[in-house]
């Protein structure tokens, strides 16, 4: 459902381009040839607004329509831009509600007019462009048309986005991480607006045929990407939870650690590649315990050196497995330091303070508070008050004071999706294992005399 | 790097094919350089008749190409950039308004050898980067992309240009489109060749493989190459400047769809390692059946993206032991009775359908057991490669020994229920080829 203050929203934008539309002249040249270019523009627009490419979040598609939009620009004026962009609210998409489409159309349809009174406020002239000495006039115009249309977009999209955020954020459902590069691919295929209204004099409407390809290549690649990077990340979760297929009580210990690490990550606001590196460590931070002797895991009692030793080993061949990624250099080093202590006194190092790398000290508390709040064989869950209090406890010692601080702040806002009540197994043949990770039950290690 | 296991080391019992490659490289590079020399012979001579400023943008424009080379799945290397600037300058009609005053003087439209003299140039400027930065020229992909060029521009000059000179875009259109799509089957074709050779594939794959793989790039560039000829006749040369807009956005989307598909390859080629890690298979395992698996596929003529299936399958075959709560012994699946081999494919078929997008490498690992299921249509092809691959190994291992890897075959070959004989045949001809390059 939409909130009431979205719907608001909407109503803004639509009432704003009303009104602008209201107040701008349609132009000198409303003629049968008008309405003619305005509904092949639309046509193409519709067309491209029908056959959207996925993006990597899920929550927004990606089309190139905006070349339609861009071409009435030049060709038509700010008016007709404006009545392209409204296409949108027509779009052959299922599963579009009526305020999702409300929005896109209001949305295409100020994004135009503003574009469209940029590109004359820059002299830009409307109609049949001639590209005679003042070219770059007319280039620099529709470049500066262009930037106010993805601009526009951009912005009316993430306004969306924030009146919606008062309500829990799931996991991938922020603005596209990689948003920089959407700005710029935008603005690339703006200029297909351009190159349509140019072809137009030689052929005209043909020129709106004749760009479909290319544009339809585009789309392709976006798309390709997108599900190529979902078809990752969803392979690397499953062979994330084979791994943990071992022992019961730690299913989703990775997923979580990921999410709660990303959460950190934004928190402190980590640029987008980094934040996805340190999704990924976090999702892969204890592939190394497979490593470890499966007897050594489940002992109860206290352990001996060598058998304390292994444990210590294991984020040393979580990096073994995973060195050669292709992952960002930090993400490797925070899966290898990931139990190292700010006091010193970790694991397998023995690093202190600032030695520790970031990415590390901040999968250490996102790993302790999940370890904390999940149920283990020989004890229940903590509350998330109760682990949120430990960390306290261990800033400083244990954790990066900083860190945790952003952990809280982030925690209030997003909430933490606990693991489902662990019913215990029915399987008789669990056993009881260790949590390494507990900061609240160390490893005890038998004192050699 | 995305390539790196598909392909195979070279082959002594090959040598008939390595010699063919070379010959096919020389030959495509000494048709390329036959044709420069051509070129920058009469380009000297005629320089003066050229319109300095069109070939200097032009052959800017495949430059910037060259230095932004596209690496595609599978270890290809493409330049969709320099191959646009390239044929559309093959295909040049006429400049625009902008430079108006000047077209209407006395410079001709360049000759196909001009062409080729400037694409050339361009190119080596665009490579010059490359090799200041260590990494390779890339001769080969230049000279296939010259040829291409070459063949269109002589297809166009000065015939095909005299018929659409005075007529309507119309006619410019029918001319260009086939010939566009000759330059990008010259390309193809040519780069299928010389890949045929370099993984040892048969021509017939290597040529659909090819296709399937450039389709969409050949479509983006045979209309970007239409849209830049027919578009220069409005907007001049901005037009160059206009379009790289589009192109370069492009080649950023496509350069990040075949960075994620190494990543993805790296990244479950790594993971797969748990269980090696975890002790339940002997270290490097799963990595050799997986190379084992892709060459006795490509023997057996699968196109890449079976391979790739089989690829991942064969790298994942043993998941379903980290189910198991005990290690087998060695490791070795061959090695446990029917039910439990069956009920690790299973296990291990579960994990990767879980990931809800590898539905056919999920069935490739489970049919990995059929002789127990005594699976009835016959199970998988993948499924025959993956198990007699991995009983290879699970018997030879690293070991280069003639006489352990004889009996591994022998073995199989005696189970005709348990192992396609076709399969054992192209096994034992990729482990005869890899004895031979080992010693």
């Amino acid at each position: 459902m939409v909130s009431r203050a979205a719907w608001l929203y909407i109503g803004l934008v639509v009432l704003a381009t009303a009104a602008l539309v209201e107040s701008t002249p349609v132009g000198t040249r409303v003629t049968p040839h008008f309405w003619r270019e305005l509904v092949i523009l639309q046509l193409l627009f519709l067309i491209c607004d029908s056959t959207p490419a996925p993006l990597v979040s899920r929550q927004t598609k990606w089309s190139p329509s905006s070349a339609a939009t861009l071409a009435a620009v030049v060709l038509l004026g700010p008016v007709a831009a404006a009545l392209v962009g409204a296409v949108s609210l027509v779009s052959i998409k299922r599963q579009l509600r009526l305020d999702g489409r409300l929005f896109n159309g209001a949305m295409g349809a100020l994004s135009g007019l503003l574009a469209g009174k940029t590109y004359l406020y820059l002299h830009g002239t409307v109609g049949l462009p001639s590209f005679g000495s003042k070219s770059w006039v007319l280039i620099g115009a529709f470049a500066a048309a262009a930037a106010v249309h993805v601009m526009a977009n951009q912005g009316l999209i993430w306004g969306v986005y924030r009146l919606n955020r008062g309500r829990r954020m799931l996991r991938n459902e922020g603005l596209e991480s990689s948003l920089p590069l959407l700005l710029v691919s935008d603005l690339g295929y703006a200029a297909f607006g351009l190159i349509i209204a140019s072809l137009w004099v030689l052929m005209d409407a043909f020129a709106a045929v004749l760009v479909l390809v290319p544009l339809f290549v585009a789309r392709w690649a976006m798309g390709q990407f997108a599900e190529q990077q979902r078809a990752y990340a969803a392979t690397m979760k499953a062979l994330c939870q084979a791994v943990e297929t071992k022992d019961y009580y730690t299913r989703g210990h990775g997923d979580r650690v990921s999410f709660g690490a990303g959460m950190i990550a934004r928190q402190i606001r980590m640029g987008a590649d980094r934040t996805d590196a340190i999704e990924f460590a976090g999702m892969l931070h204890d592939v190394g315990k497979l490593g470890v002797p499966t007897q050594v895991l489940q002992k109860t009692g206290p352990l001996t050196e060598d058998e304390y030793a292994a444990i210590q080993l294991h984020p040393m061949r979580g990096l073994e497995i995973v060195r050669e990624i292709g992952f960002l250099n930090e993400a490797l080093a925070g899966i290898m330091h990931h139990h190292e202590r700010i006091d010193g006194k970790g694991y397998p190092m023995g690093f202190a303070g600032h030695e520790i790398p970031e990415f590390a000290r901040i999968i250490a508390v996102a790993d302790a508070f999940d370890s904390m709040t999940s149920t283990r064989s020989y004890r229940e869950a903590k509350s998330i008050a109760d682990a949120v209090g430990e960390l306290r406890n261990g800033a400083n010692t244990q954790f990066d004071p900083l860190v945790v601080d952003a952990f809280i702040v982030a925690l209030e806002r997003e909430g933490w999706p606990l693991p489902a009540p662990a019913a215990k197994p029915t399987d008789l043949t669990v056993v009881t294992v260790k949590d390494h990770d507990d900061p609240t039950a160390p490893l005890r290690v038998i004192d050699v005399p | 790097m995305t390539g790196s296991a598909m392909t195979g080391p070279p082959s002594s019992e090959r040598w008939s094919s390595w010699q063919a490659l070379d010959s096919g490289r020389l030959l495509l590079m000494s048709t390329a350089a036959m044709l420069v020399l051509a070129a920058f012979a009469t380009a000297t001579i005629s320089v003066q008749h050229v319109e300095k400023k069109t070939a200097l943008a032009f052959g800017g424009f495949i430059a910037l190409g060259e230095l932004l080379r596209l690496a595609l799945p599978g270890g290809r290397e493409a330049a969709p950039i320099a191959m646009v600037g390239g044929l559309s300058y093959a295909l040049l009609i006429n400049v625009g308004p902008s430079n108006g005053h000047t077209a209407s003087g006395s410079p001709q439209p360049a000759s196909a050898l001009m062409v080729i003299a400037v694409a050339a140039i361009g190119m080596m400027v665009g490579s010059l980067p490359h090799i200041a930065a260590g990494r390779p020229a890339g001769l080969t992909g230049m000279c296939t992309r010259l040829v291409a060029i070459a063949c269109v521009a002589f297809a166009f000059r000065p015939a095909g240009y005299a018929l659409v000179h005075h007529h309507s875009w119309e006619v410019a259109l029918a001319v260009m489109t086939p010939l566009v799509l000759l330059g990008w089957l010259v390309d193809t074709v040519v780069g299928a060749l010389i890949r045929a050779d370099d993984v040892g594939a048969r021509f017939s794959v290597a040529i659909t493989d090819e296709i399937r793989v450039q389709w969409a790039l050949g479509a983006g560039v045979g209309a970007s190459v239409i849209i830049i000829v027919l578009g220069a006749e409005v907007m001049g040369l901005a037009e160059l400047a206009v379009f790289l807009g589009p192109l370069l956005v492009t080649q950023i989307a496509f350069r990040r769809y075949a960075g994620i598909r190494a990543t993805y390859l790296q990244t479950v080629r790594s993971l797969a390692r748990v269980t090696e890690v975890a002790g339940y298979v002997e270290a490097g395992h799963s990595r050799r059946v997986s190379r084992l698996a892709v060459a006795v596929g490509r023997e057996l003529g699968l196109p890449e993206r079976d391979l790739l299936q089989v690829e991942y399958a064969a790298l994942m075959h043993d998941i379903g032991q980290l189910s198991l709560r005990d290690p087998i012994p060695g490791g070795a699946t061959v090695l446990v009775s029917e039910p439990d081999q069956e009920r690790i494919a299973g296990l291990g078929a579960d994990v990767i359908r879980q990931a809800g997008v590898l539905e056919e490498v999920a069935e490739l690992v489970r049919c990995q057991s059929w002789p127990a299921t005594g699976h009835k249509p016959g199970p998988p092809l993948g499924s025959m490669i993956i198990r007699a691959a991995n009983t290879f190994d699970d018997l030879v291992g690293a070991s280069t020994e003639r006489e352990r890897s004889a009996a591994a075959l022998d073995r199989m070959r005696q189970d005709q229920r348990g192992y396609n004989p076709t399969v054992v045949a192209a096994l034992s001809e990729v482990a005869g080829r890899r004895l031979a390059w080992r010693l």
